[in-house]
Parts: structure tokens; sequence; C-alpha cells
């Protein structure tokens, strides 16, 4: 087996495959698990923000001097000084450090500060409206879409729009950190145990070497969570200042939703053109996107049909004062797929055709690799939807005031493992260990990695000790672009593969065998194949005598061993009612159909989707961040305007995985995004389907359906 | 005239009431007994009618059937005394504004929202946190039913919505699965763990979702 | 939250005597779940907060001179499932109801279902209860208003927020107001009032009134109902709501009262919604003459002209739920 990394044969796994529960689930079910921001470490002080009220500002004057004379306030860090500019609302002024986090706020709120404000622009739906701010990324033309359109048997246009969203984490960002000495113990709330202290260290300009990473549990991140912040860095401030006491710093729910991430908006006017048979010759896009003063880059358009043969793209980045764009969960495929789907929703309701009929048909333009697994997959979900029942042509949908819609959304990613380093240890006494610089934000980490380490070395799951969220163990790069599952199975696999080499040619001798005649099965060594001829897994660690295998293992990128790989496709189909009285749609149901590679905990894999899915309904129906022209304030950093679906809101989720020696023998691939991406472009669809008119701006709240329908009407 | 007198009368006994209560605070009690003498129940009245802060205050907190003495100043929410007093970190503060659930408790036999309840209005009341229902080693039902159905992934929304759903089935042992999505309203997730939840919440009522 | 003085008096004269006559030097508590929001942002700053849910004359539900007695700090849990209005009083059970968070209802009280304060976002971002820039320009006309009044009043833009107000206007229901000189009642109807200035309330009670009780008369025969359209099924403000209370002579209406929630600065007595309907029949089409008849008066604003048509909507469906018509 010496150096055979490769998956065992799907049919003969007993670890991998199965649907554990998570290793974590119950420390979280019963309030023990404890996150950076539960910590209360002795002597602890508390830190809170001033920030800017104002979109545009630059800072005439700032006097600390009450702040540090309210009882209990220990220090007080200016970041923002006179003369400062000040670009969007909560972005960081000054930092108070306090025995409370009552003081904390009282020292905040004494701080003096003068502003003078500048003209801002916040808002970005109506692309006339902001002068200056508008940067065009140049013309992109392929083929000769004016012949296309020229020749065109039906052209199909529509405007589309998606707002900027937050990802309202519900921990928020933030840390406890203790600087003493030459040391700082650094507790964060990070997608990136590993690479977040060196980021600290560079911005504090010392050795990374001198930061040490410890979470256990982090609260969410979506992709927001991967530096170490301005926060972060005069926390640690602080606590120098204070002598080495720990200061934690977490930030309040407005300004968590005002300036911890966003995601980019997307606008665009697309133009189609087709034949009656629903193939699609051309493309014209104009698009606009903003995420904060660095403009917005253009979603991947057209998605999915990315060889469609005549095309011409515009793009507008424009530079607004709001919050930075931060990574969201698939960065900008969401949007894509939305602008997309809806051009061709649009396109095959005036063609009289399926939605699926067409991008069936235009199947031929996307990549080769996924053309024959989307053929599957519209098949699939057609199927799961009751698709050839339920669907019917655009608005033909009945005379009630409730009416029943489908549409399709679609998707595509890479999901490459990302670099992993992973130690496996095996002790004499049999116990397993491993240790990886990653965290687990949600995905199931620690468990997909004990499922791997046991089916490799013949061990159960629960056998397996697996330490991660600390940047002393070996360096895992940052959970982002679902890239998590495949780098750390594949390195966990690879250590362990090289760990029970070892163990091997310690207890070849006594069963008078090669190391290369034994295998590992059924919590035993032994000869391939022999029972017979076996040691317990115990009996066999004890032949280590005091000395403990430790082996590494490593997932590079480069050459991921078959054990990962990228690219998989999805397609989504939503079936929903909207009351065309008051223009509130209800989900009835949304259909997720994803390949998957090999799959190593379906329960774990599933709620991923399920997660995807329900994030897709609160971007389809309800979240958006509201902006107001004049005072350029967010108007819902808040959970209460800034909607997300409650469980109420949801209705059936049903999930497709294709979970198939095809697919299994690709190896992993990450699953983390894809599923997130075409819900929104589904929903959307399905309520234009209902209703028989488009509303072209999600989310689709009320106002919108009902502006829509009224426009239909005149 | 003999209004006012009674008026005046009440105040007097209000400040005398609020310097015995001061010192028996002083001698290290917080409320209830002191050497076998109890406070009159109209002592008690006229001492909690004194205003008391904004300066810290000595509380006296039922969390878990345990009385926690603590000073916290009037301002201090029940979720925040909790989390950094008690270091009871399960309810966590997310929202702050009593929207998302995270920071639910029961009290009193009722699911509340701990950050929008003042630690000194929650004195007298019995409060049960996340901590109090169970432990890894032997978990309330509903935390296991959470478990087994992945009704969990990042778990910042979960132990209050172990707590939501709790409280749900202690007033409704047998609920329908309509009944579990209206009754579970005041809870956000944002991992979108609803599905899990909805099962698990039937799991631990004893039925198969 | 800016620190305070904290009082729990346990009676209500004495809770009286703690309250400042001017407003923002004291504010009551009791259910919480809005002062301390309000508090924590800083839009109230009390220098004292009296907590009067240990005033035991405050709480209670009992049958009263043929009508019904709820103490204000009943909470929305105790009327939602208080069988003294289960069926009679089903368009108070229903508002209580509306608030889709059991959490909310456990705390919130009748009381400060009344006395909160608007959802109003450029409020709560402290730009004031008439919502205006440093300038004095109103903010909300032209700014994000889609969740704000289509009846305002004068300045006020923003929309009452009470889930109660409305079924208790439509039910006649009076509310017993304590203050320094002793008590007074006033009509609900009579008790929200628009402000006038950043300074003024939503209410006409004084800095130093307690709403104490309220009285709902008999409602035996009279068909009562509220709809409220909500976005979400779970924890969410409603769009537009509304009130009806139907009294009944046979088949035909004989008086009716149609109240708006969430679409003014106050809850909207639609006159003219009811008097479509008296001395008529209820059938679908007059419930939507009686709903057109409801925004015939209204203003909308630049982004808030779907709720015409919510409003009309809610009065449809509330006076058909009433009725006992489908659709």
């Amino acid at each position: 087996m010496a150096g055979n990394y490769n998956w065992p044969p799907m049919e003969s796994r007993r670890q991998m495959g199965k649907s554990y529960t998570r290793f974590e689930g119950i420390e979280k079910s019963t309030g023990r698990a404890k996150y950076s921001s539960d910590l209360n470490r002795p002597g602890m002080l508390h830190a809170m923000m001033l920030t800017s009220p104002h979109a545009h500002a630059r800072v005439k004057s700032i006097d600390t001097a009450a702040a540090l004379k309210v009882p209990g306030v220990t220090g007080v860090r200016v970041v923002a000084a006179a003369g400062a500019e000040l670009n969007w609302v909560s972005q960081e002024i000054a930092i108070v450090a306090a025995n409370t986090e009552q003081a904390a706020r009282d020292g905040v709120r004494a701080i003096q500060i003068e502003y003078e404000v500048l003209p801002h622009v916040v808002k970005e739906d109506d692309l006339s409206k902001v002068g200056d701010r508008a940067t065009p990324a140049g013309e992109q033309v392929t083929g000769d879409p004016e012949k296309a359109f020229k020749e065109a048997e039906v052209i199909s246009e529509g405007q589309y729009g998606i707002p900027v969203l937050t990802h309202c984490c519900l921990e928020p960002h933030g840390q406890v950190i203790e600087w003493k000495g030459d040391v700082i113990n650094f507790w964060p709330s990070t997608q990136n145990v590993s690479g977040i202290g060196g980021d600290l260290a560079k911005n504090l300009e010392l050795p990374a070497t001198q930061v040490k990473v410890h979470m256990d549990h982090v609260g969410g991140g979506f992709g927001s969570k991967f530096p170490s912040d301005r926060w972060g860095v005069e926390a640690a401030r602080l606590s120098k200042e204070a002598g080495g006491r720990p200061v934690k710093l977490f930030l309040d729910r407005a300004t968590e939703l005002n300036m911890a991430g966003n995601r980019p908006s997307a606008f665009a006017k697309i133009k189609m053109a087709a034949k009656k048979d629903g193939t699609i010759t051309g493309w014209e896009s104009s698009s606009w996107a903003t995420g904060g003063m660095t403009g917005g880059g253009m979603a991947p358009l057209p998605y999915v049909y990315v060889n469609i043969p005549n095309k011409r793209l515009n793009h507008t980045a424009v530079k607004t004062n709001g919050g930075p764009l931060r990574a969201w969960r698939a960065p900008n495929h969401p949007q894509a797929s939305f602008l997309t789907c809806a051009a061709i929703e649009d396109l095959a309701a005036k063609l009289g055709m399926s939605p699926l009929d067409v991008m069936a048909k235009n199947v031929a333009w996307a990549v080769e690799a996924r053309r024959e697994t989307y053929l599957q997959q519209i098949k699939k979900a057609a199927e799961l939807s009751d698709w050839n029942k339920l669907w019917h042509r655009r608005g033909d949908s009945g005379s009630g005031v409730v009416k029943r819609g489908l549409g399709v959304g679609i998707c595509t990613w890479g999901g490459a493992g990302h670099l992993s380093n992973c130690n496996t240890t095996i002790h004499p006494d049999g116990s397993v260990v491993v240790e990886l610089g990653s965290q687990d934000i949600g995905t199931g980490t620690r468990t997909i990695i004990a499922q791997v380490v046991a089916e490799t070395l013949g061990l159960e799951t629960r056998d397996v000790k697996v330490n991660l969220g600390d940047n002393a163990y070996p360096q895992s790069n940052a959970s982002g672009g679902s890239t998590t599952v495949g780098g750390v199975c594949s390195s966990s696999r690879i250590a362990t593969v090289n760990a029970l080499d070892k163990l091997m040619e310690k207890v070849a001798s006594s069963l008078g065998a090669n190391a290369d005649q034994l295998e590992a099965v059924n919590g035993k060594i032994q000869v391939k194949g022999t029972p017979g001829k076996s040691l317990a897994w115990k009996a066999a660690c004890q032949k280590l005598g005091t000395q403990a295998i430790t082996e590494s293992g490593r997932n590079d990128p480069r050459n991921p061993r078959g054990l990962n790989t990228q690219g998989v496709g999805g397609i989504q189909v939503a079936d929903v009612s909207v009351d065309t009285e008051t223009g509130v749609v209800r989900m009835n149901k949304l259909v997720a159909v994803q390949d998957c590679g090999l799959i190593v905990n379906p329960r774990l894999a599933e709620s991923q989707i399920f997660g995807a899915c329900i994030m897709s309904i609160c971007g389809a129906l309800m979240e958006e961040r509201v902006m107001d022209a004049a005072t350029g304030r967010v108007l819902n950093p808040d959970m209460e305007f800034y909607k997300l679906a409650g469980i109420s809101d949801i209705g059936e989720i049903q999930v497709h995985l294709m979970i198939d020696a095809e697919q299994d023998k690709r190896g992993i691939v990450g699953l983390g995004e894809p599923p997130t991406i075409g819900g929104i472009a589904a929903i959307a669809n399905a309520v234009a389907n209902a209703i028989g008119v488009r509303v072209p701006m999600v989310p689709l709240t009320p106002d919108r359906v009902l502006m829509a329908l009224e426009e239909r009407r005149a | 005239m003999s209004k006012i007198h009674d008026e005046m009368d009440e105040k007097t006994r209000a400040k005398g009431a609020f310097s015995r209560r001061g010192f028996l605070r002083g001698a290290g009690v917080a409320s209830g007994a002191l050497g076998g003498a109890v406070l009159t129940e109209e002592q008690a009245e006229a001492a909690q009618a004194a205003a008391q802060g904004p300066g810290a205050v000595a509380i006296s907190l039922n969390v878990n059937g345990k009385e926690q003495k603590l000073n916290v100043e009037p301002r201090v929410t029940l979720l925040d005394a909790c989390r950094n007093q008690l270091d009871l970190t399960g309810a966590k503060r997310v929202c702050d504004r009593g929207t998302c659930g995270a920071c639910t408790m029961i009290m009193n036999g009722k699911v509340v929202y701990a950050c929008t309840v003042l630690a000194i209005d929650a004195q007298g009341r019995q409060i049960q946190t996340i901590e109090g229902i169970g432990t890894p080693q032997k978990p309330h039902p509903v935390s296991t039913a959470f478990v087994n159905n992945d009704a969990q992934q990042c778990g910042y929304c979960t132990p209050g919505f172990v707590m939501a759903a709790k409280g749900f089935l202690d007033r409704n042992p047998k609920p329908t699965y309509d009944q579990v999505k209206a009754g579970l309203g005041g809870n956000l997730c944002r991992c979108g763990t609803y599905v899990g939840v909805r099962k698990a919440v039937l799991e631990a009522a004893g039925k198969k979702g | 939250m800016q620190a305070f003085e904290y009082a729990s008096p346990s009676s209500l004269k004495e809770a009286v005597g703690m309250l400042s006559s001017s407003w923002g030097e004291t504010a009551v508590l009791a259910g919480g779940t809005d002062i301390l929001s309000l508090m924590k942002d800083y839009i109230a700053t009390p220098k004292k907060l009296v907590n009067i849910k240990g005033i035991k004359e405050l709480g209670g539900i009992a049958k009263q001179g043929g009508g019904i007695r709820i103490g204000a700090v009943v909470t929305m849990d105790e009327l939602a499932s208080s069988p003294l209005l289960r069926g009679e009083y089903a368009s108070l059970t229903q508002a209580a109801m509306g608030i889709a968070s059991p959490q909310i209802r456990n705390m919130g009280t009748v009381g400060g279902d009344l006395c909160q304060r608007p959802r109003c976002w450029y409020f709560r971002q402290g730009f004031g209860v008439l919502a205006k820039d440093g300038s004095g320009n109103a903010l909300v006309p032209n700014g994000e208003n889609k969740y704000h009044a289509i009846f305002p009043q004068g300045d006020a833009y923003f929309v009452s927020a009470s889930s109660l107000g409305p079924a208790l206007i439509a039910l006649g229901a009076k509310l017993k107001v304590t203050g320094p000189s002793g008590d007074r009642e006033v009509a609900a109807e009579q008790f929200f009032t628009a402000p006038k200035s950043a300074d003024g309330r939503e209410t006409v009670l004084a800095a130093n009134e307690i709403v104490t009780e309220i009285h709902v008369p008999a409602a035996k025969g009279i068909r009562n109902s509220t709809y409220e359209v909500r976005q979400k099924d779970a924890l969410d403000w409603p769009l537009a709501t509304a009130s009806v209370a139907l009294t009944m002579k046979g088949n035909t209406v004989s008086k009716a009262r149609i109240v708006l929630g969430h679409v003014g600065p106050t809850p909207v007595v639609a006159e003219e919604a009811a008097r479509a309907l008296e001395g008529k029949t209820v059938t679908a089409d007059l419930a939507t003459e009686a709903g057109k008849a409801a925004v015939a008066n209204a203003k909308p604003l630049s982004g808030n002209g779907y709720k015409l048509q919510l409003t009309r909507v809610a009065v449809k469906r509330a006076v058909m739920q009433a009725a006992g018509v489908r659709a």
C-alpha cells in the first residue's frame, strides 16, 4: 500500500460516505462550544469603536481627553486623525478600551469630534445619476454580434438588477487579543486560522511567528472573515498599551452590517438573439455594479453559456460611499446566474418554450466537460419538481388570486482542494491525532477529516481526534471558494497513509509478512485478505514502544493526485405561489440537483445545500441593503429590516446529490458555493412564470411585484 | 388631608426601608434572609421602589436553579450579565435588539429575548439558560435531536434555537409540522439550518419528520 | 445605553410620582422590547427608568361591566391565549398573534404595544420622529419610504407601529390613563396623535402619565377581525393591516368600524369604507368596494403607492373574514 494515496474503491468504504453527525454538534447544541466571542479571559478589557456617521467626510478635529476621563476607560486609539477622509458610514475612527463594555461605550460617546461633511454617492441603481463615479471597463466583442442580431429570428431584451447584500454573519467580526511581551495570543472569528496571524503580524510589522492564533469555532463567515482587520490591529495595540491585558472587541450589529463586508450589486441590460428553435445566436449586455469605493467588477456574463458565438459586453464599475465589498459565497456567480437565467427565461417566454428546453438546446455553449452533466441535471430537476405537470407558459396560471409558477437557475463552480498540510500521529496506545491549521466554518470539517483518517486506518470515525483551529498546526489555507473539503481530506489522507506505512513497517515482522502485504481493516492490521493473520489495532500500535509516529501530508493544488478535482454544475428549480393582490411570494419548493464528485458525508453535504438554498430564498425575496441618498446612511443595519427568512418562510427543499460511481471517481469537489448560485435565478424566474411578467429587480418584495403587475395591466 | 399624610408616611417608610436594605447589603446579603430575619413584604416592596444606580448595584439572579450574586449597573442586560459575568455564553449576542432569537432564555417558563431584559429586572424570576437544560454528557432531548438532524452549521444561532424549541415543546408537547413552523418564528439562522430544525423539533416531540 | 437610575415601584402612585413631567428625563419600562432598543441606540436616554411590571393592579384580564378589562402590563401572549377574548374579541387575538415571535409575545405588553415608538428607519437612525436632516429638510417624502405612511399627517410620515391600536379603536375601547392628578379616560381613537415637532410624541400621554388599563366594550354579536399583510410568515412588521367590527342585523351590516394600521402616524379610521358597508349584505364585491373607499383619501409617497393596494386588500379580507364570506 506504500504511497498509494488513492481513495479506496467506493464499494469498500466503511467510514467515508457515511452520514456521521457532526463532531462538535453536541457542544454547539448544548451551548458549550466556545466561540472567540464567548471568551472571558482574566483581566479582560472590552473595546468599542467610534465609527463614522457620515458616508463621506473629513475629520476636522478629534479630542479624546474626555473619553480617557470616563471611569473605567483604560485607553483610546485614534485611527482617523484630524484630516483623515472617511468614505463610508461606520468607517473606523477611534477605539476605546475599558474595564466593562458599558464604560467603553461611554468612552466612545465622550470623544469630541468635528466633521467636514463631503458630497457622497451611495446609490447605483440608476446609472445616469452616479456622475463621475462611473468607470467604464471597455467593450469586449466576440464574433459578429451585429450580424447575429440582424439575422436573429427572435430578439429578447430585458433589464435586471440585484442589490448589494451584506454577509450578516451571526457572530460578528472581532477577536480577543492579548499582546504580552513578544507574543500575541489571538482568538479571532475567522475563516483563515493559518493565514490571519501572518496578516496581523504584517500590519503590526512583527515576525509572523509571534502571533499565536487559536479558534475552536466560528459563527459564520461566508467569505467575509479572512483578514485581521483594523479592529484586530488596534485591539492588539490597546492590549500592549494595557500591559498585556486581553482586549475583546467584537463589532456591534449595525457596524457589522454597515462595513464588515458585502456582496456587490449587479445590474444589466441584456439583449439576446435567437432562432425560433431556441438556439441562442447572440448576446449583448451592458452591466454595472458597486461594491463600495473600489467599484464593482463584472459578473461573469453570459453565465455558463460562455461560448455563445457572438457577444458584445460592456461593464461599468460604480464607486459608492458604502462599506467595502468582501468575498461572498461564490463571488459574482449568483449575480451572473440571475442576470443570465432571467434573460434566458424571458427569451423562452417570448418563444413560448420551456426554459428547461432552451437551456438544454443551448448546452453546446457551455464548457464541454459539463454539457452532459447539465443535461442529466435538467432531466432530474424536471422530474423532482414535477415540471412537466406543473409548468405552464408564462402567465398561463389560471384565474385565481394566487398564481403558481416554476423557474430554473443554473450554476458552475471550480472547487478544487486548497493547499493543505496535515500531521497524523499514531500513538503507541493506539490513539490517533490529526492536526491541521484549518477551521470548521460550519462545513463539518472535523467530522469529514476523521472519516478519511478512520477509513485509511480501518478504524471508527469516533476513534480519531482532529485538532484544528490553531496556527501552530500545519498550514492549511483559508476556507473560501469551496476548497476546504478537497484540501483537508487530501492532505489528511496522504499524511495518514504515510503514518500507516510506517506502522506497517514496524509490525510486519511480527505478522511474518512484508509491510506491503498488510492492510488496515476492521480495527486490525492484517495480512491482506487473511483475517487470521492479524494484530488488533491497539496491539499493533504497542509495537511502537515509546515512539509515536508522526507523518505529514500535503495537498498541493498543482498536483492533487486524483484525490480532488474541480468543476461542478447544478440546476435548481423553484416552485412559488404569488398572491397577486398583495405581491407576497411564498416558496412551495426548491429543488437542487447538484453534481458533487466524491461525497465524504452525505448528511453534511446535504446540509450545505439546504443552507445554500435558504440563502438564495433570502436573497431572492427579502435581503437588500437599503441606502439613503440624502443622508448616505444604510437604513437597515439591523435584523429587523435587513430581512432574513425565518423557519416558516422557506417552503420545502429537496436536494439531489448525484452520488454515483461516475462522480465518485473524480475525487472530491467543493460544495459550499455552487448551490448558493442558481436559487435566486430560479425563484425570480418562477415568479415571472407565475404572474406573467418579469419583476426586474430582486428581492421580489411586495412593492416590486405589485408594480410589475400594475405595469403589465397598463 | 389624610391622603397627603398617607403619602408622606409612605415616603418616610420607603426611606427607612431603603436604609435598612443598605445595611443588609453592607452585611453582605443582597436580599432575602439575614440570620433568620426576613424583610417584611412591605419593606421589600418599599426597598424596590427606591431608585437604584446608575452605578453598579448588587443583585441576585436565580439562574439554572442557582442563586447568583453579582454587581451590575441597571443598564446591563440579562444577556450581558450572563455572558460577561457568569460565563454563561451559550446564549449569543447577535442582533441585540430583540429580533433574532440567538439570546433566547426561558424565564418563569416562557421564552424571552435576554437582550431586551435588564438583569436587575430579572431578579426573582426563574431563569433557565441553555447551560441549565443539559450537558454534552447528559444532553436535553432537544439538543440531541438537533445533532441527529444536523440542525446546525456554524452553530451560533443553535443555543437560542434549542431554547426556543424547548420552550415551544413545553407548551405544545405534540405539535404538528405547521405548529412547529409557527412556533419558532422568533429565531433566525444565517447558515440556513431550518430544514434540520423542523425535523429536530418533531423528533424531540416524539414524532418522525 | 446611557447609565440610568432604576426603580421598580409596587404602587401606581409611586410610579407616577417618579416620572418627570418632561419627556426624555424618565421612561417607563414594561416588556422592554422597545424601550431598551431605543436606549441602546441612544434614541432614548432617560436618567431614570421606572419598571411598572411589579404593580399588581396593572395586570390581569377580567370581565367587567359587560365588557372586558385588560391591564396594561398584560403580555401579548396572555392576551392571545386568553379564553375571555377568543371568539368574541377575535380581532384582538389575531392582532396579538400577528406578532410572530413567541419571545416578543411573552415579553411585550399591551400598554407597550400602544406606547411603542415608530419603527421608521430615519427615526431609529437619530433623525427624529419627523425625520429631518440638519437643515430641516424632510427626509421621508423623497427618501426610502416604502414602509412609510400613505396617510401622512402634517410632517409626520412614519407609521404607528401598534398592533392592537386598530382593533381597539374598531371595538370602541377606552384607555385608563393615570397621572399625578389622578385618572382620566381616553377613547382609544383619541389616544394616538401625530406629533407636530421633533420632540413630540405619538400619543396624548403626558410624560408623567401611564396607560394603566384598557376597557373593551362587549362585542357579543359584533363580528370583528384583523387582517395583516406581512411579507414574512416569521417575525416581521406588517405592511398594512385592517381591523373591522361589524354590527349585524341578520345578514345586513347595521354599523361598521374599519381601522387601518401601519399606513399612517396613527391608526386611521376609514369612515368611507365603513359607510360603504352599512345597510348592505357583505359580499366579496362589497368588501372590495369598502377596500377602495378606505384609500380614497390616501396620499402615497414616492415609493409606497403599493400600500394603497395592500390596504384595499387588507380591508377586503378583514371584512370578509369578519363576515364569514368566502372569496
